[in-house]
Protein backbone atom coordinates (compact mmCIF):
# COMPACT_ATOMS: atom_id res chain seq x y z
CA UNK A 1 0.00 0.00 0.00
CA UNK A 2 1.17 3.52 -0.42
CA UNK A 3 1.67 5.51 2.05
CA UNK A 4 0.86 8.46 1.08
CA UNK A 5 -2.37 7.58 -0.11
CA UNK A 6 -2.73 6.25 3.46
CA UNK A 7 -1.83 9.43 5.10
CA UNK A 8 -4.24 11.47 2.66
CA UNK A 9 -6.65 9.29 3.58
CA UNK A 10 -7.44 9.64 7.25
CA UNK A 11 -6.83 13.54 6.47
CA UNK A 12 -9.41 14.01 3.70
CA UNK A 13 -10.88 10.94 2.11
CA UNK A 14 -11.69 9.18 4.71
CA UNK A 15 -11.51 11.91 7.38
CA UNK A 16 -12.75 10.05 10.97
CA UNK A 17 -15.29 12.99 11.58
CA UNK A 18 -16.15 13.94 8.37
CA UNK A 19 -16.61 10.44 6.53
CA UNK A 20 -16.67 7.79 9.23
CA UNK A 21 -18.49 9.73 12.04
CA UNK A 22 -16.85 8.19 14.74
CA UNK A 23 -15.77 8.88 17.86
CA UNK A 24 -18.85 11.32 18.59
CA UNK A 25 -18.64 11.19 22.18
CA UNK A 26 -15.38 13.48 22.67
CA UNK A 27 -16.01 15.26 19.59
CA UNK A 28 -19.59 16.52 20.40
CA UNK A 29 -18.70 16.79 24.28
CA UNK A 30 -15.11 18.29 24.58
CA UNK A 31 -15.02 20.95 21.71
CA UNK A 32 -16.36 24.02 23.57
CA UNK A 33 -13.03 26.14 22.85
CA UNK A 34 -10.23 25.38 19.81
CA UNK A 35 -7.43 24.53 22.34
CA UNK A 36 -9.54 22.00 24.33
CA UNK A 37 -10.27 20.46 20.58
CA UNK A 38 -6.83 20.59 19.94
CA UNK A 39 -5.85 19.14 22.99
CA UNK A 40 -8.56 16.35 22.48
CA UNK A 41 -7.15 15.50 19.19
CA UNK A 42 -3.38 15.38 19.69
CA UNK A 43 -4.28 12.77 22.90
CA UNK A 44 -6.07 10.45 21.01
CA UNK A 45 -3.53 10.97 18.37
CA UNK A 46 -0.99 9.74 20.32
CA UNK A 47 -3.08 6.79 21.72
CA UNK A 48 -3.97 6.13 18.13
CA UNK A 49 -0.46 5.77 16.92
CA UNK A 50 0.87 3.45 20.04
CA UNK A 51 -1.95 1.37 19.79
CA UNK A 52 -1.37 0.91 16.09
CA UNK A 53 2.12 -0.16 16.23
CA UNK A 54 1.72 -2.58 19.25
CA UNK A 55 -1.76 -4.07 17.75
CA UNK A 56 0.05 -4.63 14.54
CA UNK A 57 3.20 -6.22 16.16
CA UNK A 58 1.16 -8.84 18.12
CA UNK A 59 -1.15 -9.18 15.56
CA UNK A 60 -0.11 -13.17 14.31
CA UNK A 61 -0.22 -13.84 18.14
CA UNK A 62 -3.69 -12.43 19.32
CA UNK A 63 -6.25 -15.33 19.34
CA UNK A 64 -9.03 -14.23 17.27
CA UNK A 65 -11.43 -15.05 19.82
CA UNK A 66 -10.02 -12.75 22.74
CA UNK A 67 -8.98 -10.25 20.40
CA UNK A 68 -11.05 -7.24 21.67
CA UNK A 69 -10.33 -7.26 25.48
CA UNK A 70 -6.85 -7.49 24.10
CA UNK A 71 -6.78 -4.69 21.59
CA UNK A 72 -8.73 -2.67 24.96
CA UNK A 73 -6.21 -3.91 27.81
CA UNK A 74 -3.18 -2.41 25.05
CA UNK A 75 -5.48 1.06 24.27
CA UNK A 76 -6.18 1.86 28.35
CA UNK A 77 -2.69 1.11 28.90
CA UNK A 78 -1.68 4.03 26.36
CA UNK A 79 -4.90 6.39 27.60
CA UNK A 80 -2.95 6.08 31.43
CA UNK A 81 0.33 6.86 30.33
CA UNK A 82 -1.08 10.06 28.33
CA UNK A 83 -3.11 10.95 31.00
CA UNK A 84 -0.30 10.97 33.34
CA UNK A 85 1.62 13.00 30.89
CA UNK A 86 -0.95 15.51 30.37
CA UNK A 87 -1.38 16.03 34.14
CA UNK A 88 2.08 16.16 34.99
CA UNK A 89 3.03 18.36 32.22
CA UNK A 90 -0.25 20.45 31.16
CA UNK A 91 -2.25 20.09 33.96
CA UNK A 92 -4.58 23.13 32.56
CA UNK A 93 -5.57 21.02 29.36
CA UNK A 94 -5.74 18.21 31.92
CA UNK A 95 -8.42 19.61 34.24
CA UNK A 96 -10.21 21.13 31.40
CA UNK A 97 -10.96 18.07 29.90
CA UNK A 98 -11.33 15.84 32.65
CA UNK A 99 -13.22 12.95 32.43
CA UNK A 100 -12.46 12.83 28.63
CA UNK A 101 -9.43 11.65 28.94
CA UNK A 102 -9.69 8.34 30.40
CA UNK A 103 -12.48 7.75 28.04
CA UNK A 104 -10.52 8.03 24.99
CA UNK A 105 -10.48 4.57 25.85
CA UNK A 106 -14.08 3.76 24.79
CA UNK A 107 -13.49 6.15 21.22
CA UNK A 108 -14.52 3.93 19.00
CA UNK A 109 -11.98 5.29 16.29
CA UNK A 110 -8.86 3.56 17.82
CA UNK A 111 -10.97 0.37 18.36
CA UNK A 112 -12.07 0.52 14.95
CA UNK A 113 -8.68 1.15 13.54
CA UNK A 114 -7.09 -1.36 15.63
CA UNK A 115 -9.61 -4.22 14.37
CA UNK A 116 -10.47 -2.96 10.76
CA UNK A 117 -6.60 -1.87 10.10
CA UNK A 118 -3.66 -2.76 12.91
CA UNK A 119 -4.56 -6.54 12.91
CA UNK A 120 -4.17 -7.18 9.28
CA UNK A 121 -1.24 -4.71 8.23
CA UNK A 122 2.08 -4.38 8.62
CA UNK A 123 3.91 -2.36 11.43
CA UNK A 124 5.27 1.02 8.96
CA UNK A 125 1.71 1.05 7.10
CA UNK A 126 -0.26 0.97 10.26
CA UNK A 127 1.96 3.16 12.07
CA UNK A 128 1.15 6.06 9.59
CA UNK A 129 -2.41 4.98 9.43
CA UNK A 130 -2.41 6.02 12.76
CA UNK A 131 -0.74 9.43 12.24
CA UNK A 132 -3.22 10.25 9.24
CA UNK A 133 -6.86 9.10 11.04
CA UNK A 134 -5.01 11.06 14.40
CA UNK A 135 -4.17 14.24 12.71
CA UNK A 136 -7.43 13.79 10.56
CA UNK A 137 -9.11 13.35 13.93
CA UNK A 138 -7.47 16.44 15.57
CA UNK A 139 -8.05 18.60 12.85
CA UNK A 140 -11.49 18.02 12.43
CA UNK A 141 -12.02 18.77 16.18
CA UNK A 142 -10.16 21.76 16.16
CA UNK A 143 -12.00 23.39 13.52
CA UNK A 144 -15.18 22.37 15.29
CA UNK A 145 -14.29 23.85 18.48
CA UNK A 146 -12.56 26.99 16.94
CA UNK A 147 -16.21 27.35 15.35
CA UNK A 148 -18.14 27.12 18.70
CA UNK A 149 -15.93 28.88 20.41
CA UNK A 150 -16.08 32.14 18.12
CA UNK A 151 -20.01 32.08 18.38
CA UNK A 152 -20.08 31.22 21.66
CA UNK A 153 -16.91 33.17 23.34
CA UNK A 154 -16.15 35.66 20.71
CA UNK A 155 -12.93 34.00 20.43
CA UNK A 156 -10.47 31.50 18.93
CA UNK A 157 -7.50 30.27 20.90
CA UNK A 158 -8.34 33.00 23.67
CA UNK A 159 -8.00 35.60 21.05
CA UNK A 160 -10.90 38.07 20.96
CA UNK A 161 -12.21 38.58 17.30
CA UNK A 162 -15.23 40.29 17.96
CA UNK A 163 -14.08 42.61 20.28
CA UNK A 164 -16.23 43.39 23.23
CA UNK A 165 -19.12 44.66 22.27
CA UNK A 166 -20.13 40.95 21.20
CA UNK A 167 -22.25 39.32 22.88
CA UNK A 168 -21.38 35.52 22.71
CA UNK A 169 -24.44 33.13 22.07
CA UNK A 170 -23.96 30.88 24.81
CA UNK A 171 -25.82 28.01 23.14
CA UNK A 172 -22.63 27.17 20.93
CA UNK A 173 -20.32 26.15 23.54
CA UNK A 174 -23.36 24.58 25.12
CA UNK A 175 -24.28 21.02 24.48
CA UNK A 176 -26.78 22.02 21.25
CA UNK A 177 -24.31 23.83 19.93
CA UNK A 178 -22.00 21.08 19.11
CA UNK A 179 -24.98 19.07 17.62
CA UNK A 180 -25.86 22.34 15.40
CA UNK A 181 -21.89 23.32 14.74
CA UNK A 182 -21.23 19.47 13.30
CA UNK A 183 -24.72 18.82 11.52
CA UNK A 184 -24.00 22.00 9.52
CA UNK A 185 -20.15 20.92 8.91
CA UNK A 186 -21.51 17.52 7.77
CA UNK A 187 -24.28 19.13 5.52
CA UNK A 188 -21.59 21.11 3.28
CA UNK A 189 -19.24 18.56 3.59
CA UNK A 190 -21.73 16.11 2.15
CA UNK A 191 -22.93 19.12 -0.36
CA UNK A 192 -19.02 19.82 -1.48
CA UNK A 193 -18.79 16.12 -2.19
CA UNK A 194 -21.77 15.85 -4.18
CA UNK A 195 -20.46 18.88 -6.21
CA UNK A 196 -17.54 17.06 -6.57
CA UNK A 197 -18.79 13.65 -7.92
CA UNK B 1 -68.84 22.92 -10.68
CA UNK B 2 -71.14 21.60 -13.79
CA UNK B 3 -70.72 18.45 -14.04
CA UNK B 4 -72.23 15.66 -12.16
CA UNK B 5 -69.34 13.08 -12.27
CA UNK B 6 -65.93 14.00 -12.38
CA UNK B 7 -63.58 11.07 -12.91
CA UNK B 8 -60.24 12.02 -11.22
CA UNK B 9 -57.25 10.21 -9.33
CA UNK B 10 -57.58 10.73 -5.66
CA UNK B 11 -57.61 13.27 -3.21
CA UNK B 12 -61.68 13.36 -4.12
CA UNK B 13 -62.49 16.46 -1.88
CA UNK B 14 -61.06 19.53 -2.65
CA UNK B 15 -61.49 22.87 -0.57
CA UNK B 16 -60.73 26.07 -1.23
CA UNK B 17 -58.54 26.01 1.76
CA UNK B 18 -54.48 26.66 0.60
CA UNK B 19 -51.78 27.79 2.42
CA UNK B 20 -52.09 31.22 2.09
CA UNK B 21 -55.47 31.32 3.26
CA UNK B 22 -55.03 29.46 6.18
CA UNK B 23 -51.30 31.37 7.51
CA UNK B 24 -53.42 34.55 6.80
CA UNK B 25 -55.94 33.63 8.80
CA UNK B 26 -54.09 33.16 11.33
CA UNK B 27 -51.76 36.45 10.88
CA UNK B 28 -55.45 37.80 10.73
CA UNK B 29 -56.01 36.24 13.96
CA UNK B 30 -52.91 37.93 15.82
CA UNK B 31 -53.72 41.57 14.62
CA UNK B 32 -55.53 41.76 17.92
CA UNK B 33 -52.88 40.47 20.08
CA UNK B 34 -50.34 42.72 17.81
CA UNK B 35 -51.89 45.93 18.13
CA UNK B 36 -52.29 45.24 22.24
CA UNK B 37 -48.56 44.58 21.87
CA UNK B 38 -47.47 47.73 20.38
CA UNK B 39 -50.23 49.85 22.73
CA UNK B 40 -48.87 48.50 25.53
CA UNK B 41 -45.14 48.34 24.83
CA UNK B 42 -44.63 51.17 22.05
CA UNK B 43 -41.61 51.68 19.75
CA UNK B 44 -39.76 49.02 21.33
CA UNK B 45 -42.72 46.42 20.10
CA UNK B 46 -43.20 47.92 16.97
CA UNK B 47 -39.55 47.88 16.54
CA UNK B 48 -38.83 43.64 17.61
CA UNK B 49 -41.72 42.60 15.17
CA UNK B 50 -40.51 44.90 12.22
CA UNK B 51 -37.10 43.36 12.78
CA UNK B 52 -38.13 39.50 12.90
CA UNK B 53 -40.87 39.87 10.23
CA UNK B 54 -38.31 41.03 7.71
CA UNK B 55 -35.96 39.05 8.80
CA UNK B 56 -37.82 36.03 8.43
CA UNK B 57 -39.17 37.13 4.67
CA UNK B 58 -35.26 37.52 4.10
CA UNK B 59 -34.09 34.75 4.76
CA UNK B 60 -37.09 32.33 3.53
CA UNK B 61 -36.34 33.97 0.08
CA UNK B 62 -32.66 34.25 0.25
CA UNK B 63 -32.68 30.41 1.28
CA UNK B 64 -35.21 29.01 -2.06
CA UNK B 65 -32.86 31.17 -4.34
CA UNK B 66 -29.95 29.47 -3.25
CA UNK B 67 -31.87 25.99 -3.62
CA UNK B 68 -33.24 27.34 -6.63
CA UNK B 69 -37.14 26.59 -5.44
CA UNK B 70 -39.86 28.77 -6.08
CA UNK B 71 -39.93 31.66 -3.65
CA UNK B 72 -42.65 31.44 -1.38
CA UNK B 73 -42.69 34.35 0.57
CA UNK B 74 -46.46 35.18 -0.69
CA UNK B 75 -47.86 32.08 1.32
CA UNK B 76 -47.67 34.22 4.78
CA UNK B 77 -45.84 31.64 6.64
CA UNK B 78 -42.66 32.89 7.07
CA UNK B 79 -44.66 36.36 8.24
CA UNK B 80 -46.38 34.12 10.62
CA UNK B 81 -43.21 32.74 12.31
CA UNK B 82 -41.33 36.21 12.19
CA UNK B 83 -44.40 37.90 14.25
CA UNK B 84 -44.83 34.57 16.50
CA UNK B 85 -41.19 34.90 17.22
CA UNK B 86 -41.66 38.62 18.23
CA UNK B 87 -44.43 37.65 20.52
CA UNK B 88 -42.09 35.87 22.25
CA UNK B 89 -39.54 38.30 22.94
CA UNK B 90 -39.57 41.61 25.29
CA UNK B 91 -39.90 44.88 24.14
CA UNK B 92 -36.53 45.67 25.65
CA UNK B 93 -35.26 43.16 23.46
CA UNK B 94 -31.87 44.50 21.04
CA UNK B 95 -32.18 44.65 17.54
CA UNK B 96 -30.21 42.25 16.66
CA UNK B 97 -31.81 39.88 18.65
CA UNK B 98 -35.30 39.18 16.78
CA UNK B 99 -33.01 39.24 13.46
CA UNK B 100 -31.09 36.26 14.55
CA UNK B 101 -33.52 34.46 15.92
CA UNK B 102 -35.81 34.84 12.58
CA UNK B 103 -32.70 33.44 10.85
CA UNK B 104 -32.36 30.36 12.96
CA UNK B 105 -36.00 29.57 12.81
CA UNK B 106 -36.60 29.97 9.00
CA UNK B 107 -32.73 28.59 7.86
CA UNK B 108 -32.10 26.13 10.70
CA UNK B 109 -35.31 25.22 12.03
CA UNK B 110 -37.33 24.89 8.80
CA UNK B 111 -35.40 25.22 5.70
CA UNK B 112 -32.48 22.70 6.75
CA UNK B 113 -35.61 20.35 7.49
CA UNK B 114 -36.75 20.72 4.02
CA UNK B 115 -39.02 23.85 4.16
CA UNK B 116 -42.85 24.09 4.72
CA UNK B 117 -44.24 21.03 6.11
CA UNK B 118 -41.17 19.39 7.06
CA UNK B 119 -40.03 21.22 10.32
CA UNK B 120 -40.17 18.97 13.17
CA UNK B 121 -40.74 21.59 15.34
CA UNK B 122 -42.48 24.78 15.85
CA UNK B 123 -39.87 27.36 14.21
CA UNK B 124 -41.08 30.44 16.29
CA UNK B 125 -40.64 28.13 19.61
CA UNK B 126 -37.12 26.36 19.02
CA UNK B 127 -35.47 29.73 17.85
CA UNK B 128 -37.46 31.28 21.42
CA UNK B 129 -35.61 28.46 23.40
CA UNK B 130 -32.57 28.95 21.14
CA UNK B 131 -32.11 32.94 22.48
CA UNK B 132 -33.01 32.60 25.81
CA UNK B 133 -30.24 29.85 26.12
CA UNK B 134 -27.74 32.02 24.34
CA UNK B 135 -28.71 35.42 25.95
CA UNK B 136 -30.72 34.53 28.85
CA UNK B 137 -30.16 38.35 30.59
CA UNK B 138 -31.55 40.00 27.69
CA UNK B 139 -34.13 37.18 26.71
CA UNK B 140 -35.58 37.70 30.30
CA UNK B 141 -35.35 41.56 30.58
CA UNK B 142 -38.84 42.60 30.40
CA UNK B 143 -40.44 45.98 30.56
CA UNK B 144 -43.54 47.82 32.29
CA UNK B 145 -45.84 48.64 29.55
CA UNK B 146 -45.66 52.11 28.77
CA UNK B 147 -42.32 52.92 30.07
CA UNK B 148 -39.24 52.31 29.03
CA UNK B 149 -36.79 51.85 31.54
CA UNK B 150 -38.91 50.40 34.44
CA UNK B 151 -37.72 46.42 34.38
CA UNK B 152 -39.67 44.25 35.78
CA UNK B 153 -40.28 40.44 36.51
CA UNK B 154 -42.92 38.42 34.37
CA UNK B 155 -45.94 37.78 36.47
CA UNK B 156 -45.10 34.44 37.19
CA UNK B 157 -42.59 34.90 39.57
CA UNK B 158 -44.43 37.78 41.04
CA UNK B 159 -47.44 35.88 42.70
CA UNK B 160 -48.10 36.57 46.11
CA UNK B 161 -45.96 39.84 46.32
CA UNK B 162 -47.35 43.08 46.25
CA UNK B 163 -46.34 43.82 42.74
CA UNK B 164 -48.45 41.07 41.51
CA UNK B 165 -50.80 41.81 38.96
CA UNK B 166 -54.55 41.34 39.27
CA UNK B 167 -56.67 39.36 37.57
CA UNK B 168 -58.05 41.25 35.34
CA UNK B 169 -54.55 43.41 34.78
CA UNK B 170 -53.39 40.18 33.52
CA UNK B 171 -56.72 39.57 31.64
CA UNK B 172 -55.90 42.58 29.88
CA UNK B 173 -52.67 42.58 29.43
CA UNK B 174 -51.58 45.77 31.07
CA UNK B 175 -48.47 44.19 32.87
CA UNK B 176 -44.52 42.94 31.75
CA UNK B 177 -43.62 40.32 29.76
CA UNK B 178 -43.28 39.32 25.96
CA UNK B 179 -45.17 41.40 23.63
CA UNK B 180 -47.23 39.48 22.08
CA UNK B 181 -48.21 37.26 25.41
CA UNK B 182 -49.50 39.72 28.29
CA UNK B 183 -52.90 40.17 26.92
CA UNK B 184 -55.21 37.07 27.00
CA UNK B 185 -58.06 38.66 25.96
CA UNK B 186 -56.53 39.85 22.31
CA UNK B 187 -55.66 36.35 22.06
CA UNK B 188 -59.05 34.66 23.17
CA UNK B 189 -60.40 37.43 20.22
CA UNK B 190 -57.97 36.05 17.60
CA UNK B 191 -58.76 32.47 18.78
CA UNK B 192 -62.29 32.94 18.73
CA UNK B 193 -61.74 34.27 14.98
CA UNK B 194 -59.98 30.80 14.01
CA UNK B 195 -62.31 28.50 15.45
CA UNK B 196 -65.07 30.39 13.60
CA UNK B 197 -63.33 30.48 10.06
CA UNK B 198 -62.10 26.70 10.53
CA UNK B 199 -58.96 26.70 10.95
CA UNK B 200 -58.41 25.13 14.47
CA UNK B 201 -60.62 23.06 16.66
CA UNK B 202 -61.28 24.37 19.56
CA UNK B 203 -59.90 20.89 20.95
CA UNK B 204 -55.91 21.75 21.45
CA UNK B 205 -56.47 25.08 23.29
CA UNK B 206 -59.31 24.14 25.47
CA UNK B 207 -57.36 20.85 26.82
CA UNK B 208 -54.68 22.66 27.46
CA UNK B 209 -55.47 25.28 29.12
CA UNK B 210 -58.02 23.14 31.47
CA UNK B 211 -54.96 20.88 32.17
CA UNK B 212 -53.09 23.94 33.60
CA UNK B 213 -56.22 24.83 35.09
CA UNK B 214 -56.68 21.66 36.87
CA UNK B 215 -52.81 20.41 38.22
CA UNK B 216 -52.53 24.07 39.22
CA UNK B 217 -55.85 23.68 41.20
CA UNK B 218 -54.70 20.74 42.83
CA UNK B 219 -50.77 21.00 42.84
CA UNK B 220 -51.62 24.75 43.90
CA UNK B 221 -53.04 24.04 47.23
CA UNK B 222 -56.89 24.12 45.98
CA UNK B 223 -56.74 28.17 45.30
CA UNK B 224 -58.79 29.20 42.61
CA UNK B 225 -57.30 32.41 42.60
CA UNK B 226 -53.71 30.74 42.47
CA UNK B 227 -55.78 28.88 39.75
CA UNK B 228 -57.10 31.64 37.21
CA UNK B 229 -53.52 33.73 37.62
CA UNK B 230 -51.55 31.21 36.40
CA UNK B 231 -53.84 30.28 33.38
CA UNK B 232 -53.80 33.83 32.33
CA UNK B 233 -50.13 34.95 33.28
CA UNK B 234 -47.23 33.75 30.74
CA UNK B 235 -46.68 32.29 27.77
CA UNK B 236 -49.92 30.02 28.17
CA UNK B 237 -52.77 31.88 25.83
CA UNK B 238 -50.38 32.39 22.84
CA UNK B 239 -49.01 28.74 23.35
CA UNK B 240 -52.51 26.96 23.32
CA UNK B 241 -54.36 29.11 21.00
CA UNK B 242 -51.83 29.26 18.20
CA UNK B 243 -48.48 27.36 18.32
CA UNK B 244 -49.19 24.02 19.90
CA UNK B 245 -52.02 23.97 16.93
CA UNK B 246 -49.36 24.49 14.45
CA UNK B 247 -50.69 21.97 11.68
CA UNK B 248 -47.03 20.43 10.94
CA UNK B 249 -45.73 19.88 13.92
CA UNK B 250 -48.49 18.70 16.22
CA UNK B 251 -50.53 15.48 15.80
CA UNK B 252 -53.15 15.33 12.98
CA UNK B 253 -55.58 12.48 14.50
CA UNK B 254 -58.32 13.65 17.04
CA UNK B 255 -57.04 11.25 19.24
CA UNK B 256 -53.54 12.17 18.94
CA UNK B 257 -54.35 15.89 19.53
CA UNK B 258 -55.87 14.85 22.67
CA UNK B 259 -52.82 13.21 23.71
CA UNK B 260 -51.09 15.59 22.85
CA UNK B 261 -52.50 19.11 24.78
CA UNK B 262 -52.65 16.80 27.88
CA UNK B 263 -49.00 16.15 27.38
CA UNK B 264 -48.42 20.27 26.73
CA UNK B 265 -50.49 20.95 29.75
CA UNK B 266 -48.98 18.54 32.09
CA UNK B 267 -45.22 19.31 31.47
CA UNK B 268 -46.06 22.94 31.60
CA UNK B 269 -47.80 22.81 35.07
CA UNK B 270 -45.40 20.41 36.14
CA UNK B 271 -41.63 23.46 34.89
CA UNK B 272 -44.14 25.85 36.12
CA UNK B 273 -44.66 24.68 39.61
CA UNK B 274 -41.73 22.31 40.29
CA UNK B 275 -39.01 23.21 37.61
CA UNK B 276 -36.13 25.37 37.41
CA UNK B 277 -37.89 27.83 34.55
CA UNK B 278 -40.28 30.08 35.92
CA UNK B 279 -42.70 29.62 32.14
CA UNK B 280 -42.57 26.03 30.88
CA UNK B 281 -44.85 26.85 27.68
CA UNK B 282 -42.52 26.97 24.70
CA UNK B 283 -40.53 23.92 26.35
CA UNK B 284 -43.56 22.03 26.70
CA UNK B 285 -44.81 22.35 23.74
CA UNK B 286 -41.40 21.67 21.97
CA UNK B 287 -41.20 18.19 23.89
CA UNK B 288 -43.86 17.45 22.80
CA UNK B 289 -43.82 18.43 19.01
CA UNK B 290 -40.86 15.86 19.25
CA UNK B 291 -43.05 13.04 20.02
CA UNK B 292 -45.85 13.87 17.87
CA UNK B 293 -44.81 11.35 15.04
CA UNK B 294 -44.59 8.70 17.37
CA UNK B 295 -48.48 10.17 18.89
CA UNK B 296 -49.64 9.65 15.10
CA UNK B 297 -48.33 6.29 14.40
CA UNK B 298 -50.55 5.25 17.73
CA UNK B 299 -53.37 6.92 17.09
CA UNK B 300 -53.84 5.95 13.58
CA UNK B 301 -57.21 5.28 12.09
CA UNK B 302 -57.73 1.71 11.37
CA UNK B 303 -57.42 0.97 7.72
CA UNK B 304 -60.69 -0.74 6.47
CA UNK B 305 -60.54 -4.07 6.01
CA UNK B 306 -56.61 -4.03 7.90
CA UNK B 307 -56.48 -7.04 10.58
CA UNK B 308 -54.44 -6.09 13.46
Amino acid sequence: MNPIKTLTNGLFKENPIFFQLLGMCPTLAVTTSAENGLGMGLASTAVLICSNVVISLLRKVVPSKIRIPIFIVVIATFVTMVGMVMEGFMPALYNSLGLFIPLIVVNCLILARAESYASKNGVFISTIDGIGMGLGFTWALTVLGAIRELFGAGSIFGMSIFGVAYKPALIMILPPGAFLALGILLAINNLLKSRSA
Amino acid sequence: MNNKLIVSSSPHIRSNETISSVMRDVVIALLPATLAGIYYFRMGAVRVILFAVLAAIITEAGIQKLRKQEVSINDWSAILTGLLLAFNLPASAPWWMPVVGSVFAIAVVKQMFGGLGHNFMNPALAARAMLLASWPVEMTSWINPGSDVVSTATPLVMFGGAEAPSLFTLFIGNHGGCIGETSALALILGGIYLVYRGVITPRVPVIYISTVAVLTFLMGGFDPYFMIYQVLAGGLMIGAIYMATDYVSSPVTPKGQIIFALGCGVITSIIRLYGGYPEGVSYSILLMNVVSPLIDKYTSPRVFGEVK
